[in-house]
């Protein structure tokens, strides 16, 4: 037997940590680069130019070097006949110049600029602002779905305020992370970290509601008196499945990862990410908050605080 | 395709805000679906602005100028006195503002239609706030006078070769209609109207003549991913399923050669649905998948852990099964209705508010985990009881059950 429960504080503190960390790195990134993530050229717009290749080259060719010259955050269209359209950070036409002749010299091809443009984000700050509205609605809706749902149990309001605070540690957590390799490794977060924080959100509440599930069962059976032990037994019971689900996904995700290029590459690492951080949140995270709140020993949350009595 | 835009009937200051408006327009007309995930880009150099639109999945450049539509924007002009054609002109407050404006079909609603009914046919239109505002001052003004409609500094003009400038008869406001004019007239009138609930043309400079809702250039590219990031994904989401199948086999044995089955003949449904739809996968979309699948495995998961537990518990292989069906139903049914809900309130939003690529998640992840629901409920449950009554089987080993005493079926 597993004791979940017991370990309630350990779950909180590292939770805390990992929230706290992603806070300070927020911070020093807003400071730093004056935004608190990276944010991409679906953002902040940059250059679109077309480089003309005769003899044409090869798409995965004009990639890796474009790697290699420093833009790898590049994004590159073929548009036929040696034409490819080139989606990169702002820079000035000379530099524009500058890398279609090292691209020339590094393919053995000639290289024509034919369209040079300065380009706006394809996401404007508001439309990342209304994904941000729709997600907290949402939000709002799968809380009064968990609490019409969980309507048998005694106060059944908290079951999804528990589920929705995971959900907002998921996503925090996440996107406390893709803050640091902003700063660390020059991450830019794209237009697909937003779907992918979707998915991750998608997932958090799934993970969740199965847990419930079998808590609310094991509670309308009256097995045990002990709201703790039952919700560890719960835990126990699903564990199983918890494992086996996040497995799967996870191999999908893995194989994704390491095979499937680099134009994917950060948004399934959000993917991957939001599965482990999911299925830790519904197990040591949301369960323990609907525990803690039965008992009303608050201070648990707090780290550090003294063990009541 | 790309097109330059005509700014120069516009303030400096207003330029990037009004470009961003049209930009919102033709996000909206091509996507009314929203699932195609276009890109709508503005380039601007020295003052100068362009519109660039990417349709994915549409080879057909013509068919992408139809979706596209058209960026006219047709002026209404009155007669003064020496019988010049000017704009009509009347004061209107906006957003608390008050503001001269001339009426144009960037006020008319986009449902302006012709009514064939009638002995003659009636061209009806309905203005949207703004534009009804405005539409009373300049009527309760003009009555008795003509209204002549103007594309760029020309007069629209029948099939007879008349200007076409009805005489306003009534005042109008919200909704109003157009008579006398010829079915092709009509049609036509009704057709630029739709389409001019834009702020500013597009189109393309020909030698300092502006040709409207001609693109500056078109082209079919390929995908953003590229044919080598297309072909690695899909190695990398091949090894990926034939791993998970490989779990799923290892660990629950006989369902788990069912849930492979079933979770096949889902893969091949939805990649049908898919086409039918038709949803153009994106990335977005991608994502959706990825993740109703962990959803649809998930489904099988939940069913067999509790099938495994009610052997453990000693019942019978066929009420075992049955039995973990039902069990496994509530978590299945509330986890997934969470997760349609949060579809349904994100394709909502995500169209009312502009911000598309969450439509495309919704949608895709709305089918995937319905379908998933499906499969796992009915054709896996199908499955296994074929399976059972077929006598196949029985061995529990098969079910990854040896924890207990092996009780055979009686």
């Amino acid at each position: 037997m597993i004791d979940f429960v017991g370990k309630q504080r350990w779950f909180f503190l590292i939770s805390w940590i990992l929230v706290v960390i992603g806070i300070i790195s927020l911070v020093i990134s807003q400071i730093q680069i004056k935004s608190p993530l990276q944010l991409g050229i679906d953002f902040t717009g940059g250059t679109s130019m077309i480089l003309q290749f005769s003899p044409a080259v090869e798409q995965s060719q004009l990639r890796e070097e474009m790697a290699k010259l420093g833009y790898d955050e590049a994004r590159i269209q073929g548009a036929g006949e040696g034409n490819f359209i080139i989606y990169t950070r702002e820079i000035t036409s000379a530099e524009a110049r500058e890398l279609a002749d090292e691209l020339g010299v590094e393919l053995d091809s000639q290289v024509e600029i034919i369209d040079y443009y300065l380009v706006s984000g394809t996401v404007a700050a508001e439309t990342a602002r209304n994904a941000v509205i729709a997600v907290i609605i949402a939000a709002v809706a799968m809380l009064f779905y968990i609490v019409w749902a969980f309507r048998r149990m005694p106060k059944p309001f908290r079951w999804g305020t528990c589920a929705i605070i995971a959900l907002i540690h998921d996503v925090f957590i996440i996107v406390g992370i893709f803050s640091i390799l902003g700063w660390l490794a020059g991450v830019a977060i794209d237009a697909l970290f937003i779907t992918g924080l979707l998915a991750v959100v998608g997932y958090s509440i799934n993970n969740t509601v199965v847990v419930f599930d079998r808590i609310r069962e094991n509670v309308s059976r009256h097995i045990r008196p002990n709201f703790a032990e039952i919700v560890n037994d719960s835990l126990i019971e699903t564990l199983g499945r918890c494992l086996n689900t996040a497995l799967t996904t996870f191999f999908v995700l893995l194989a994704l990862f390491l095979f499937g290029g680099a134009t994917i590459y950060y948004f399934v690492l959000v993917l991957l990410l939001g599965v482990v951080i999911g299925t830790y949140s519904s197990i040591c995270i949301s369960s323990q908050l609907l525990v803690v709140w039965e008992k009303r020993e608050w201070r648990t949350l707090l780290p550090f605080a003294k063990r009541t009595a | 395709m790309v097109y330059q835009a005509d700014v120069s009937d516009i303030k400096p200051e207003n330029k990037d805000e009004i470009m961003r408006g049209v930009k919102g327009v033709i996000e909206r007309r091509i996507n009314a679906l929203g699932v195609t995930e276009s890109t709508v880009e503005i380039q601007k150099q020295e003052g100068e602005y362009n519109i660039v639109i990417q349709i994915p999945g549409i080879a057909d450049i013509e068919k992408a100028k139809e979706m596209v539509g058209l960026f006219t924007v047709l002026e209404f002009r009155e007669q003064d006195e020496a019988g010049n054609w000017t704009p009509a002109i009347g004061m209107v407050t906006v957003n608390g503002e008050e503001k001269e404006l001339f009426l144009s079909s960037r006020y008319f609603k986009e449902n302006t239609y012709v009514d064939v009914q009638t002995a003659r046919p009636l061209l009806l239109f309905e203005m949207d706030e703004t534009g009804a505002q405005l539409f009373k001052q300049i009527s309760t003004r003009l009555i008795g006078k003509h209204l002549a409609i103007f594309l760029g500094d020309e007069p629209l003009r029948g099939e007879d070769g008349h200007i076409i400038a009805p005489e306003v008869r009534a005042v109008i406001e919200d909704r109003g209609q157009i008579e006398g004019l010829s079915l092709v007239d009509a049609q036509d009138l009704s057709r630029v109207l739709n389409a001019g609930r834009i702020d500013v043309p597009l189109g393309r400079w020909v030698e300092g003549e502006f040709e409207p809702s001609v693109p500056l250039y078109e082209r079919t590219v390929d995908a953003t991913l590229g044919q080598d990031s297309i072909r690695k994904s899909i190695m990398a989401a091949v090894i990926g399923i034939v791993l998970l199948a490989v779990f799923m086999l290892a660990y629950y044995r006989l369902p788990g050669l069912v849930a492979c089955l079933s979770l096949g003949i889902y893969g091949v449904v939805l990649l049908a649905i898919f086409k039918l739809v038709p949803v153009t996968l994106t990335l977005p979309g991608l994502a959706g998948f990825i993740l109703s699948l962990g959803m649809a495995v998930d489904a099988n998961v939940l069913i067999f852990e509790r099938t495994k537990e009610e052997l453990r518990g000693e019942r019978s292989l066929g009420a075992a099964v049955e039995a973990g069906f039902n069990r496994a139903w509530t978590a299945i049914r509330d986890s997934n209705v969470t997760t349609f809900i949060a579809c349904i309130v994100l394709f909502w939003l995500g169209g009312e508010l502009g911000a598309l690529m969450v439509r495309g998640f919704a949608l895709t992840l709305f089918i995937g985990v319905a379908l998933s629901m499906f499969t796992a409920i009915v054709i896996t449950r199908t499955f296994l009881r074929l399976i059972i009554g077929s006598g196949v089987g029985k061995n529990l080993a098969a079910y990854g059950v040896t924890s207990v005493p092996t009780k055979r079926e009686t």
